[in-house]
């Protein structure tokens, strides 16, 4: 079935058709709709979950954590303020091997207040041990909702989707709506082995350990973040198979003969790819890799597209104070180990905070920077900012 | 009738044990002992949350667990967020029958929880939230929360500078949520405690039970004293048992004999060690005022 949803939209189709059994929400704009959308279909019967209206994010993921723990399949979605908040339960999601799946809209941090996109949200929870699939378009959206529980309950590790604000969440594109019983085929119900509270094998989860135990703990879910590499591909795959639609951690555009190698994520890789397009027209050896995935960080195949590349630049719509966009952190740390004569040169930028436009023009403007600067900045750039 | 020394016939209490031994509380635990008769007047299938608190400690350390029912403990905040949660999977997988309880102290209740435990109670989700108060944070050592009586000492109200601020009515707050049950209890009228956890499991909706548990280690004084302390805040009207349906039909469950001034109570404890004769007057005014208003309540509504 083909229909024009916004991102929010296709979210909420992606958990219905996962038939998830628990959803704690609370609105927080521009999320909002999201919620709305599953409650509207909760009570029209198109979905048979249970549908818990929470009293702060806090609470949703906390909730999120108790109905995995019930053996339940659960979901929620939050921005921006929102994931903050639930900062310390993200971790919390995470050491209790709950595998609870979260749509991000990725909304720019207050103060001052802001209800506009940028990344700040979703790398501020790098740590947390949780999967981040970050997505370009609303057919990329619905599709990774459900691959997001395939993948998540397979490692036992939360997931986030994370899509722009407005971009994606409130804006309609036509989208194909795949089959309920195909995606049931694919997803069968969530089944939490005996990690979950089942009255008839009592037994304790998340009691105090000593330092001749913690360590083990963290080290699996470490494991099973590097075995996270391998198993989302086998999800993409096998999503490919069955709905013919194929994604990537890393996606490479034109990038095999590239010199320069720009690199961008979400609704940026749309523009990025109108300007590669561009600039190849006018004879630039140009490309451009897409990043869908934060964590796990997928580094090898990141250093396979840009081994042995001139230039590399790195849009980051977000940034850490004091140091640099986190992409680029990321790159230039994975890049690191390559030997001096494979190792590009590395140029950070930082552009379309708070729902800043990042258009073609702006993205040529950092092609030929980098091109024109023999090395890059100390820091990164900030481009479009009128410095007061 | 109910009085200071008075004997139990404990035979027609369950016999059954939930909760093996070898935990880890201190000796005159009042929160320990609180855990097991409710397990005894809840039975299974229960489920336990349980937050950051004495009783993150006491079922011992990974791997082991005194536990037999399934137990997850759950972030300081968050107890009454998470067993809505454990609840609706339940329900979700056709195990509606399993009695999902939050156990909390006073810290995790009156304060840092307070706002989940207002969610999940406005919700009137199907679950039991009991708070053992031992009246200030004993696992971290002794510091005041909401629930720390005026006057007392702590770590973090010194002799020098105790608490100013009189304890916070959680109950009335959760009788405000009009919510299908809520009691008050205290292991050491344990026949009273363990009907209302057999009540409170028979009830649909949010029950809320507010326990009163002796904590030697913090009250500063003797182990020995932890059953004797809490009868003498029962008899004394500081901690009156009661219960209150559907936040308007109260009825006082344990009738002192005869009301005690609070001197004894006082003078057993260390941490009111400071407090002059005119501070004890002081509180009994306090004690007298409250109770004046619940006993109306026990008047009126009956």
């Amino acid at each position: 079935m083909r229909k024009v949803l916004t991102g929010n939209v296709a979210v909420a189709y992606g958990a219905m058709l996962a038939d998830v059994q628990v959803v704690p929400a609370y609105p927080i704009t521009p999320q909002t709709t999201i919620i709305e959308e599953l409650a509207t279909m909760q009570a029209e019967g198109l979905v048979d979950l249970d549908y818990i209206r929470v009293e702060s994010e806090h609470s949703a993921m906390a909730a999120c954590i108790g109905a995995s723990m019930g053996g339940a399949r659960a979901f929620t979605a939050t921005c921006g303020q929102g994931l903050f908040l639930m900062h310390e339960m993200l971790h919390y999601a995470t050491g209790a091997r709950t595998p609870v799946v979260l749509a991000n809209v990725n909304r720019a941090a207050a103060a001052p207040w802001t209800i506009w996109s940028d990344q700040t949200d979703s790398v501020s929870q790098r740590e947390t041990g949780w999967i981040q699939l970050y997505c370009e378009g609303n057919q990329e959206v619905l599709d990774t909702t459900i691959m997001a529980f395939k993948i998540a309950e397979t490692l036992r590790l939360p997931a986030m989707i994370v899509l722009d604000a407005f971009f994606l969440s409130h804006t309609s594109e036509p989208i194909d709506i795949p089959d309920r019983e195909t995606v049931r085929d694919f997803l069968p119900p969530f089944d939490p082995g005996d990690l979950w509270l089942d009255p008839n094998n009592p037994r304790t989860f998340g009691g105090i350990t000593m330092s001749d135990a913690y360590m083990e703990f963290r080290w699996q879910i470490q494991r099973d973040m590097e075995k996270a590499k391998g198993v989302i591909t086998e999800v993409h795959e096998e999503f490919a198979k069955v709905f013919g639609r194929k994604y990537h951690q890393v996606e490479a555009y034109r990038a095999e003969d590239a010199d320069v190698v720009m690199v961008v994520s979400g609704t940026v890789a749309s523009t990025g790819r109108d300007a590669i397009d561009l600039l190849r027209e006018k004879g630039h050896q140009v490309g451009m890799i897409k990043l869908k995935t934060l964590r796990p960080f997928p580094r090898e195949e990141i250093i396979a597209v840009l081994k042995g590349k001139k230039k590399v630049a790195i849009i980051d719509r977000n940034f850490s104070p004091g140091a640099t966009g986190i992409w680029a952190q990321e790159i230039r740390s994975a890049l690191y180990e390559l030997p001096e004569g494979d190792r590009p040169l590395i140029y950070g930028y930082i552009a379309g905070l708070g729902g800043r436009d990042i258009s073609v023009k702006i993205i040529e403007g950092i092609y030929q920077k980098t091109v024109k600067d023999d090395r890059p900045d100390d820091v990164d750039m900030w481009i479009g900012v009128n410095y007061v | 009738m109910y009085s200071l020394n008075q004997r139990f016939d404990n035979r027609d209490i369950p016999e059954d044990e939930l909760l093996t031994s070898g935990n880890v509380a201190c000796a005159g635990c009042g929160a320990s002992l609180s855990m097991r008769l409710a397990l005894k007047g809840l039975g299974k299938p229960t489920v336990l949350a349980v937050p950051a608190c004495c009783w993150t400690i006491i079922p011992g350390a990974w791997p082991l667990s005194i536990m037999d029912v399934p137990f997850f403990h759950c972030a300081f905040e968050t107890t009454a967020a998470t067993i809505s949660g454990i609840k609706a999977a339940y329900r979700k997988r056709g195990m509606d029958d399993i009695c999902v309880v939050g156990w909390a102290g006073d810290g995790g209740t009156f304060d840092i929880g307070i706002q989940a435990l207002s969610g999940t109670a406005e919700r009137n989700d199907d679950v039991l939230y009991v708070c053992y108060d031992n009246e200030a944070y004993m696992n971290t050592g002794i510091q005041r929360s909401g629930a720390t009586p005026i006057g007392s000492w702590t770590t973090t109200t010194p002799v020098k500078n105790p608490k100013s601020e009189q304890k916070k009515d959680i109950d009335a707050i959760m009788i405000a949520h009009k919510i299908p049950y809520l009691a008050t209890a205290t292991a050491a009228y344990p026949h009273d405690m363990i009907a209302k956890f057999k009540k409170a499991r028979s009830i649909k909706g949010m029950r809320f039970i507010h326990l009163f548990a002796a904590c030697p280690t913090g009250w500063r004084m003797p182990e020995n004293l932890s059953i004797k302390v809490m009868r003498l805040a029962v008899l004394s009207n500081i901690f009156p048992l009661y219960e209150v349906e559907n936040g308007e039909t109260y009825r006082q469950t344990v009738i002192p004999d005869e009301i005690m001034p609070i001197d004894e109570y006082m003078h057993l404890q260390g941490r009111f060690r400071h407090l002059t004769d005119e501070d004890v007057k002081e509180f009994q005014k306090m004690v007298d005022k409250r109770f004046g208003h619940l006993r109306e309540d026990f008047e009126k509504k009956n």
